[in-house]
């Protein structure tokens, strides 16, 4: 097997609760292993810890415990500045979140030209072409109030595709959106893993992690209960928690 | 799943015991925040010592502290500049309640759709934009010499009540327009659920959209708040015996400047807590609506 693109190791996460002893722990002894062409589906019911384990794998929460590892490099380690390891790391969210005051052209080329420092016109080139490529030229000028559900996850996916991610982690993109509008974010995912693209998914759709996913995590109460291809977590699995739970997604 | 590094105590649940490499990580994390305390120690130090040092190493430091900051002058005008800041304070506990309901009326009134009230709307405009035009201190002068001067019966001629209208008048046209810009800052999606709850626009403006917009305004509004307090010393401008007034007379008697240092550290003294007040306030009410959500 090749080096892992992303290994975590023994993760552990807690928030302090209000008004009670203890923290919350909400990631306990968590460990991933994500190689180059990998798509890793998180599965799990509603807090058991996928988003904030994909937050944690972006640095966008300080862990309490374990070790992450990206390229062979330990980036849980606080000398490392996140936004460095973040610049090979792209990142889409449930609610989108594009910047509402700029343009979707604009939106997608805000990073490569500060932070990765394109010329303009090769940004807004590569944009342009991305976004035609997902079926969104015509909306380019527009901003993103005035696009469906739909067209304002994709324009997200392409704003984390611009700059050449290693790794993308999304984090149950389609949860907002209508079922008829599921299958256009999905389609790209798919075209997208088909290319060789590295992710690490969490998702809600069962049939879809099936078709996609080289690997899958179902995640309880903070632990990773069961984990494999698809088609024995999703197939036959051992645990009793996973088959009530994909008993219930699945009803 | 590599097993290369098998972090020692890595254990689960309540038995939780940090790993050897989380305590590194937490000495180093100690580590940089020592360093930060450090560089920003080193910074206020240096930068406040320069400073201080370009003052009192300038050429005419030696005056500037005779005619500024004498101590002897500053025991001397303290009474005097104390009994006439609690005039600015009373000026200022009685505009600023007025000055809240007046601006939130007049924003209210011109976010109203109510065919009735298309009248009040465009006095209410014409209101905001005339009054923000004038300079606070010729309403000051207006007020104050020129309503006595109509002569009409029951019209009170107190110089501090007139001196208190006109802040409340200026003011209130400020005050308005920042609600109205925390009122339409408010998102759509908030007044479609509250009309989708069939609530009437009256309904939706007291309940979902004016307490989203209040907590929005905060800020802004207490940088109005301060610039009122430091207003009230306008009223010095048309003889109210005020902290100004009161600093200038004794100035102008003793020839010496130390008296308006007393009264600005008098206006200093009032404005500091209050903005320490507002930040807590608006921290305390972020911290309440956010609770749990990443």
């Amino acid at each position: 097997m090749a080096d892992p693109l992303l290994e975590a190791r023994n993760l552990r996460k807690s928030y302090p609760r209000h008004g009670e002893a203890g923290p919350r722990v909400v990631l306990d002894d968590v460990s991933l292993s994500v190689s180059p062409g990998d798509v890793v589906c998180l599965i799990g019911s509603s807090g058991s810890g996928k988003s904030t384990l994909l937050r944690c794998l972006d640095l966008l929460e300080p862990i309490d415990d374990g070790v992450i590892e990206f390229r062979g490099r330990e980036i849980s380690d606080p000398l490392v500045r996140p936004q460095e390891v973040r610049r090979d790391i792209g990142m889409v969210f449930q609610a989108y979140n594009l910047f509402p005051h700029l343009s979707v052209l604009d939106n997608c080329t805000l990073a490569p030209r500060k932070v990765h420092g394109m010329a303009p016109t090769d940004a807004r080139a590569k944009a342009t072409e991305l976004l035609e490529r997902f079926g969104l030229g015509e909306h380019v000028a527009k901003h993103p109030d005035q696009l469906s559900g739909g067209q304002q996850q994709r324009v997200a996916l392409v704003r984390a595709l611009c700059t050449d991610p290693a790794l993308l982690l999304l984090d149950e993109i389609t949860a907002a959106l209508d079922p008829e509008l599921v299958g256009e974010v999905l389609e790209i995912v798919r075209s997208l893993a088909e290319s060789g693209t590295t992710m690490v998914l969490a998702t809600h759709e069962m049939a879809f992690a099936r078709d996609v996913a080289s690997h899958v995590c179902f995640l309880d109460g903070g632990r990773i209960l069961e984990e494999g291809p698809p088609s024995q977590v999703l197939g036959e699995p051992t645990e009793a928690r996973t088959r009530e739970f994909l008993r219930r997604v699945l009803a | 799943m590599s097993a290369s590094t098998p972090d020692a105590g890595a254990t689960t649940g309540a038995g939780w015991q940090p790993s050897a490499r989380e305590l590194a990580r937490r000495r180093t994390r100690q580590q940089q925040h020592r360093r930060r305390v450090l560089i920003a120690s080193v910074a206020t130090v240096v930068v406040l010592g320069g400073l201080v040092a370009a003052v009192v190493l300038s050429p005419g430091w030696a005056r500037v502290q005779a005619t500024f900051l004498d101590p002897h002058h500053a025991k001397e005008s303290l009474p005097a500049i104390a009994k006439g800041f609690w005039i600015n304070v009373k000026m200022f506990l009685i505009a600023e309640p007025l000055i809240l309901v007046a601006g939130l009326a007049l924003a209210l009134i011109r976010q109203a759709r109510s065919a009735w009230l298309v009248p009040v709307r465009g006095l209410a405009v014409v209101y905001t934009d005339v009054v923000r035009g004038i300079p606070t201190l010729l309403l000051v002068f207006l007020f104050a010499f020129g309503m006595p001067a109509l002569g009409l019966a029951g019209i009170p001629t107190s110089l501090f009540f007139w001196a208190t209208v006109a802040l409340v008048v200026s003011y209130s046209a400020y005050v308005a327009e920042v609600f109205r810009s925390g009122i339409e800052s408010v998102h759509p999606s908030q007044l479609a659920s509250a009309e989708a709850l069939a609530l009437s626009r009256a309904q939706t403006m007291r309940y979902v959209v004016v307490p989203q917009a209040v907590r929005r305004v905060v800020p802004p509004l207490l940088n109005d708040f301060v610039s009122l307090q430091k207003d009230t010393a306008l009223a010095a401008s048309v003889g109210v015996f005020e902290a100004l007034f009161a600093a200038a007379d004794y100035g102008n008697y003793k020839f010496n400047f130390t008296a308006y240092v007393v009264a600005a550290a008098f206006f200093i003294a009032l404005t500091v807590p209050l903005a320490r007040l507002c930040d807590a306030l608006t921290r305390r009410m972020a911290r309440r609506e956010r609770a749990g959500a990443l």
